[in-house]
């Protein structure tokens, strides 16, 4: 049932000698009591879908609260000016279209939730479609992703309302990033380097929406994860090492969450949501029952 | 966790649990209902009442209710879809005593048969089935779940084991949950493997047992 450990992992590769996706994908075939084949396949499903909710981005729909939409498209009409450059104007432009689509509920992947759902896809999609990525390396990069936030899961939480949302982007960042590295060609040891810069730089980070709702900050605090990712797997790919192990650094995720108050997990009283604008934002919201 | 429950799963935004949990509720009731959902009085208590509205957990559990499961891109005409199929329901805010902040609570008729139903939608999807007819239950709905709803007699539980086992199917779990002695019992046997549609039938025709019915 998943590894304990990124130390494990790690471990179990030098040993081995197989690649990281692959343990990941023979521990899952394993745990679902199914073959490697079918694991490999059922990734490809992932990643069929998510590259399906990006085609089917429509700027036009809004959320039924009105707080999200649109913005997607405008980032991606202004990226060639964008200050970090065009590539990174397509990431933005992603992550915001992706969380977009899923707070008008369109389909989605959760990566490794709905609320972060952006993170992965506004990396992974430009990134393909500069570098003209093999499907079968793509695979191989979310198994890589997944195996590495099954490992957060495990120690820490994913879920913003344990951890707050540094459970949720954070998560998804660190697993972005680990991602990234082994697209690039990077090394395991730097994958997991890659995933602690992404979760320490995101540790504390709050879960506070507006109104309860998965769009106020929710929706441009993809964008943060995303690029925060990018800036992460290149600090590994240059070969600095994180100072704190991996390990450590889920375990102080866990920790930190874990002295969250309540009101900043997910409850929609603290934070954003407690500002004056946002419990007027609240108090207008629509009711259950205005459609009878 | 599941390595698919890390990367995915494929569903219907914006919420796990107000969205994709409600959607599964839904599905769920459906099917021990085990008939076409023609009536629904839907209570949402806590949170999905408080931001059910903004989350779509009214769409998802009608969604539900109407079969979807949570990547059915038809979730957010759900509502219109059940009128356009004759589904009366109404859907209100409620108060319940002890209960888990994302909870529903359904009274809902079929062409023959009835079900009140509690549930409660737990994150990332998971949720728990906490009541059915008034009975207190606990169970996921993950793994293939038979509910036999019989007089509490001795040897009901005895005679559905065995079945069971000649069929060669392991129980992963099971539980036992009745009103009051002598009264009505609801027995939950969640199996590793898939029961035959045989057995269920069997199940029915069994004296002292009151409905059978089975998710998978």
């Amino acid at each position: 049932m998943a590894f304990e450990s990124i130390k494990e992992l790690m471990a179990l590769h030098n040993k081995t000698g197989k690649e990281v996706w692959q343990l990941i994908m023979e521990e899952d075939a394993h745990d679902r009591n199914t073959t490697p084949e079918n694991s490999f396949e059922k990734m490809g499903a992932m990643w069929t879908a998510m590259k399906a909710s990006s085609d089917n981005y429509d700027p036009s729909l809004r959320s039924s609260a009105g707080l999200s939409g649109g913005d997607g498209e405008r980032i991606r009409q202004y990226k060639k000016k964008c200050i970090s450059g065009e590539f990174m104007g397509e990431v933005i432009a992603e992550a915001i279209s992706m969380a977009e689509s899923n707070a008008c509920m369109r389909c989605v992947v959760a990566a490794p939730t709905a609320g972060s759902c952006g993170v992965i896809p506004a990396v992974l999609i430009p990134y393909v479609r500069k570098h003209n990525t093999p499907e079968d390396k793509i695979i191989k990069g979310l198994f890589t992703s997944a195996g590495f936030g099954q490992i957060i899961a495990k120690r820490a939480f994913i879920a913003g309302a344990s951890g707050g949302c540094q459970a949720e982007i954070g998560s998804a960042s660190a697993m972005a990033a680990a991602m990234l590295v082994y697209l690039q060609g990077g090394s395991a040891e730097q994958s997991a380097s890659a995933l602690a810069f992404a979760l320490k730089s995101l540790l504390g980070l709050v879960c506070d929406p507006v109104a309860g709702l998965v769009e106020v900050p929710c929706v441009k605090r993809n964008v943060i994860g995303a690029v925060n990712a990018i800036t992460s797997a290149d600090m590994a790919l240059a070969g600095i090492e994180t100072m704190i192990p991996p390990d450590e650094v889920i375990d102080a995720m866990r920790e930190v969450g874990l002295a969250m108050p309540s009101s900043l997990r997910e409850t929609g009283l603290g934070g954003l949501a407690a500002t004056p604008t946002g419990v007027n934002i609240a108090k207008n919201m629509p009711r259950l029952g205005s459609y009878n | 966790m599941n390595l698919f429950d890390i990367m995915g799963p494929v569903m219907v935004g914006p919420s796990s649990s107000h969205t994709a949990g409600a959607v599964r509720i839904g599905r769920v009731s459906r099917q021990l209902l085990g008939e076409r959902v023609e009536e629904a009085e839907i209570f949402f208590h806590g949170s999905f009442a408080l931001t059910g509205a903004g989350h779509g957990t009214d769409k998802a559990i009608i969604a539900g209710l109407l079969d979807m499961e949570t990547y059915d891109i038809r979730i957010p005409q759900s509502m219109e879809i059940a009128k356009n199929e004759g589904m009366i329901f109404t859907i209100s805010a409620i108060d319940l005593k002890n209960a888990h902040p994302n909870t529903v609570l359904m009274y809902l008729k079929g062409k023959s048969r009835e079900l009140e139903i509690q549930a409660s939608s737990l994150g990332g999807g998971r949720i728990s089935i906490d009541s059915i007819d008034g009975i207190q239950t606990s169970f996921s709905a993950e793994y293939p779940t038979l509910i036999v709803h019989n007089e509490d007699k001795a040897g009901h539980v005895a005679q559905i084991t065995s079945m069971l086992a000649d069929k060669n199917i392991n129980i992963a779990t099971i539980n036992l949950y009745r009103n009051k002695r002598g009264g009505y019992a609801v027995m939950v046997a969640e199996t590793d493997d898939p029961i035959p549609f045989e057995i269920i039938k069997e199940l029915e025709k069994a004296e002292g047992i009151i409905k059978a019915t089975y998710l998978n």
